[in-house]
């Protein structure tokens, strides 16, 4: 008896309590910056692509969903001839993510990606390549690499000294 | 041997070693740069530090550097001491001091010494925040790439470069904290060898160029055990592949054959296998039209049509398989099948084996040559027809200064020291060649002579040993050194296309094994399976073949993986292939297009080596096994599966051959190949645990995102039914045999440095025995043979025309490679300066020679003998016939710049 008159006291209790459900999509929940979402990949503050296809993101993911390409551009900038995602593998683990030494990979707060066709998330470089920086928005790698590209030349980079003259005999 | 104890660990040492090779040998982790197993120790680097204990009581020790410490009985030493760590730790910081933040873009990344060397030694942490110094890099040609930022200055490339491989023009520049490691000016780097940098250097600054263009981590290259189709040496190599292109060439060890080192024909001239030019479907023809694609089941059906009659020839060729070559020969019948060589080039590789089974002399393997202190090289110019065995004759030329070492008791692994005493004293290297070759610069006596002179010299050399003859003359003195030398070789080969040259060195041989000597003699041959083409056999002459199906008494030919044009008398070939085509079918298998695949009726496209498994035997009678890679894309297929489908569909019970093993056990039924079944492990091999040993390596990526644009849907691993590797990352390296590994790979050594984990001892044989059978053994204890000089008439009009190799283009398949052809040169003839003045030609012009119907430019050379002209062996120039032949200059010439320039 007394344990029945406690359940009905423990269910009307809920009436006065706040609604935790939310009225998705009309309400969107609110994801932090951080939150391990869609992968992007962004751009170097001057616009060109960040990716130099250095293979660390493909080599360190559990799900072994990246797949790509290097190719070299004539201006001397390594880039990703194809850039593959296999989505519908990817498990949001965020590890590409730590290990791009150059800022390019990025996850973001969107996870509205599913599809009736498990072909259509297979995402190729047009559909991963965003406009912007992301999170990071003042690194640029080939400014800190020692290798040299046009617009920046050897001994260009941050902390780099000129090149050195190696006729030079003084001691 | 010496008992020596490191970090506890008590084991035997051979005294008098470098303490740094010892503890490698036990497959210890010490670290090190500057060291190399094959260029000794120069202590520069200071990275093997190790604290050394007087005695049992000593527990402070002092520093030294593993490399230059020889083990002494009793010996105590530490690796894992701080005081040891700490000091290697420091001398990493400060070669990290301005090493740049390179590594994501860096082709070294992932397979890096220095990266590893950094792991190792715990540096971290980067604590340094001066300014980085910066170098300006040099364009080093179509191979090399140079990176200068990333050096640490251990002058391994300029010692393999300059002390090991011979080459002039790297070398070290500058002073102090701005050493360069360079050319004096931008330029293509002339050693042969020079890709061995790749691997030779530490960290990135020489990298692989091609492979630079379409690159993938080593963690995602699959590969599997293959033998180099570039030239008749058969060096082991490392073929990576991923998403089904080639990508490249990577040294794999053989303490027999080819040790750490390949040329660069091997390293970059396999990118045939992604050519353009490759065939890829299965074609046919009515007359002059167009190829039309047909299915590769109709491709088998005019197999099979072609198998069961005698109105057939088949012509194999020696740079496919013994098995491909063999499975035509079951299919036409052993009358029917020619085994693809120039008639006059069959009766040279007959030669080479009669010479080695009558046992004129011992027949070394090429790394042996290494250690020979005189040597007769008789007119073959090995750096361009055999190009690794020259690096191993440069070696054997160090031989005196390694004498005198041991003279003054100066460790022989003590490079700078055992170079420095010498003073640049060379043991005796005799050259006599139709051309200077890249030998001369260490030879003692050099002379330029026409083959049949050579041949005459040779054997007056053979009658000096044998007491007959003057002893103040050439021949003389030749003689007397090698009758003197504790370890003769002779080298010759088919180089020159004169069988009376492999003859003298024949006689010089068994002549020195009269006189009481044990002498080594090596014969040459030029492409990778030619001993074994020739020991295979076959029915008929390459002519004899031609003229049948000329003059109708057969009608049909099938052609394996040979161009003809390359061959014979382009008429004649002409004149049997329209003939072919007239009565009955032209059947081409090949890998690549030729002008043979041209004329032919019917196309199939049979598998390149990366794609297929097979057998080939080098110069000295070794049989390797090469392992498929990856497959090809269907309907490419292995030749010896097209035939025996062929065969089996003809309903022939000599072929029903399940498996590649099978077609091994019936070839090693022929006489003389007994040996083949026991080449390599077959299908049913196991690694260790049990395991078949995976083709890609344990960090292999993109499973899942590799394919997923043609189907999302992972497509199934495809079973590999005919070896005991499998085609993805499950299964283990390792097992009872030491060769069947498809990469080197152990914990915290990512490069290729740690190939020392699988060797016996550092230098020595793989764990488990060298790979390859020697399918046959000189004779013993009979008498060595004679060989008397035959005479030859050299009279009449015109020219005697001498093939002329060349390490970038003269081998078919690799001067198809892209990178091959932007190093190579174009065709050339070499003619005497009179001889020039006597056409009216200058260097430049055009000579023609009508019975080829071929033009190229003259090289005006003073070496050449008078009335000899040399022609550079290529697409222009393939067969060469053997009379005098009359050339002329050529007013309508233009070399293939000027054409250039013109478009």
């Amino acid at each position: 008896m007394w344990s029945q008159l406690r359940t009905l006291w423990e269910v009307l209790k809920h009436t006065f309590s706040r609604i935790e459900t939310v009225e998705y999509p009309d309400e969107m929940p609110y994801l932090a910056p951080r939150y391990r979402g869609r992968i992007v990949l962004t751009r170097d503050p001057d616009g060109d692509e960040r990716c130099v296809a250095c293979n660390l993101c493909s080599v360190v993911c559990p799900a072994d969903c990246i797949a790509l390409q290097k190719t070299t551009r004539e201006d001397g900038r390594l880039f990703p001839e194809f850039f593959r995602i296999n989505f519908s593998r990817c498990v949001m683990c965020g590890m590409c993510e730590e290990a791009c030494p150059t800022y390019a990979i990025q996850l973001t707060p969107d996870f509205e990606m599913a599809e009736f066709n498990r072909a259509n998330l297979v995402y190729e470089k047009e559909h991963l390549l965003i406009d912007g920086v992301g999170k990071y928005p003042e690194y640029s790698f080939w400014h800190v690499a020692g290798k040299a590209i046009e617009g920046k030349d050897k001994g260009e980079a941050i902390n780099e000294a000129p090149p050195l003259d190696v006729r030079e005999l003084l001691p | 041997m010496a008992r020596i104890e490191v970090d506890g660990i008590v084991f035997e040492a051979r005294e008098g070693e470098n303490l740094l090779q010892a503890c490698l040998s036990q497959h210890l982790d010490l670290p090190y740069f500057c060291w190399h197993p094959s260029l000794g120790s120069v202590g520069a680097c200071r990275q093997c530090a190790v604290i050394q204990y007087d005695d049992e009581e000593d527990e402070r020790g002092r520093l030294v550097m593993a490399c230059m410490t020889p083990v002494q009985e009793g010996a105590r030493f530490s690796v894992d001491a701080p005081g040891a760590a700490g000091f290697r730790a420091s001398v990493i910081e400060w070669l990290m001091e301005n090493h740049p933040h390179d590594c994501p873009v860096c082709e070294e990344g992932g397979e890096c010494h220095l990266q590893d060397m950094t792991v190792m030694s715990g540096h971290t942490t980067r604590r340094f925040h001066g300014r980085k110094k910066t170098w300006r890099n040099q364009d080093l040609g179509p191979f090399i790439g140079h990176e200068m930022n990333r050096c640490i200055t251990c002058y391994r490339c300029t010692r393999f470069y300059h002390d090991y491989a011979g080459g002039k023009d790297l070398q070290a520049f500058g002073s102090r904290s701005r050493m360069y490691f360079g050319r004096t000016a931008d330029g293509v780097l002339e050693s042969e060898f020079a890709g061995n940098l790749v691997e030779v250097c530490p960290t990135g600054v020489f990298t692989d160029k091609p492979f630079s263009q379409s690159y993938s981590r080593k963690w995602d290259l699959g590969s599997a055990p293959s033998i180099c189709p570039g030239c008749a040496v058969g060096c082991n190599i490392s073929p990576g592949e991923r998403f089904g292109r080639l990508k490249r060439i990577h040294n794999r060890y053989h303490g027999e054959v080819n040790g750490y080192f390949l040329c660069d024909r091997g390293r970059f001239g396999s990118h045939f296998v992604n050519a353009e030019n490759r065939l890829r479907r299965c074609g046919v023809r009515v007359g002059d039209e167009e190829f039309q694609e047909i299915e590769g089941l109709e491709a088998l059906a005019v197999l099979t049509d072609l198998a069961g009659g005698g109105n057939v020839v088949g012509i194999g060729s020696p740079r496919a398989s013994i098995e491909d070559n063999f499975a035509l020969m079951q299919l036409v019948g052993e009358d029917q099948f020619c085994a693809g060589f120039s008639s006059d080039e069959a009766v040279l590789n007959e030669l080479i084996v009669d010479i080695y089974r009558s046992g004129a002399g011992r027949v070394p393997t090429p790394l042996e040559i290494e250690n020979s202190d005189a040597v007769l090289v008789l007119g073959e110019d090995v750096l361009n027809s055999a190009p690794r065995l020259a690096l191993s004759l440069r070696q054997s030329v160090r031989n005196e200064s390694l004498r005198l070492a041991e003279g003054a008791r100066i460790p022989l692994w003590q490079d700078a020291g055992v170079r420095g005493h010498a003073q640049g004293a060379l043991s005796e290297l005799f050259s006599l060649t139709v051309l200077p070759t890249g030998l001369d610069d260490i030879a003692a006596h050099v002379e330029h002579l026409p083959p049949e002179q050579i041949a005459r010299h040779g054997h007056a050399i053979a009658q000096a040993v044998a007491g007959v003859g003057a002893e103040e003359s050439a021949s003389g003195r030749i003689a007397a050194a090698l009758k003197s030398a504790k370890r003769p070789l002779i080298v010759s080969g088919t180089g020159c296309g004169d069988g009376e040259v492999m003859r003298a060195a024949a006689a010089v041989s068994s002549a020195l094994r009269h006189a009481g000597s044990d002498p080594a003699l090596l014969l040459t041959a030029l492409e990778v399976n030619s001993l074994g083409a020739t020991l295979l056999g076959g029915g008929l002459g390459l002519d004899e073949a031609l003229k049948r199906l000329k003059n109708g008494a057969a009608d049909n030919v099938i052609v394996l993986e040979n161009d003809l044009y390359r061959r014979a008398d382009p008429s004649l070939v002409d004149a049997a292939l329209e003939a072919s085509r007239r009565n009955g079918r032209v059947l081409v298998a090949d890998l690549i297009e030729t002008r043979t695949t041209a004329n032919a009726t019917h196309l199939i496209p049979v598998a390149a080596y990366a794609e297929t498994l097979g057998t080939f035997v080098n110069l000295e009678g070794r049989a390797q096994r090469f392992y498929q890679v990856f497959e090809p894309r269907a309907p490419v297929t292995s030749a010896w599966q097209w035939l025996g489908e062929a065969g089996r569909a003809a309903g022939r019970n000599d072929m029903r051959w399940q498996h590649f093993d099978t077609v091994v056990e019936t070839c090693a039924s022929r006489p003389g190949l007994e040996a083949l079944r026991e080449v390599a492990p077959g299908a049913d091999y196991r690694g260790a645990g049990g395991l078949r040993i995976p083709r890609e390596t344990h960090r292999a990526s993109g499973r899942t995102a590799r394919n997923a644009h043609i189907d999302v849907h992972e497509r199934k691993t495809p079973v590999d039914t005919e070896s005991p590797f499998s085609f993805s990352m499950e299964g283990a390296q390792g097992g009872a045999v030491g060769s069947a590994r498809s990469a080197v790979w152990a914990p915290g050594w990512n490069s290729n440095q740690s190939v020392f984990k699988f060797q016996d001892e550092v230098g020595g044989a793989l764990i488990g025995g060298s790979s390859g059978i020697r399918l046959f053994e000189p004779a013993h204890g009979v008498p060595a043979p004679s060989y008397a000089m035959s005479q030859t008439s050299d009279e009449g009009e015109g020219f005697r025309l001498i093939p002329l190799h060349r390490i970038f283009g003269s081998d078919e398949l690799s001067a198809m490679s892209p990178p091959v052809v932007e190093r190579g040169g174009a065709a050339e003839v070499v003619l005497n300066r009179a001889d020039a003045g006597r056409l009216g030609a200058r260097e430049g012009d055009g000579i023609r020679c009508d019975l080829l119907s071929a033009s190229a430019a003259l090289r005006v050379d003073d070496a050449m003998a008078v009335g000899h002209a040399g022609l550079v062996v290529g697409e222009t120039f393939g067969w060469l016939p053997r009379g005098r032949v009359v050339l002329s200059r050529d007013p309508d010439f233009r070399s293939s710049q000027e054409l250039i320039a013109r478009e």
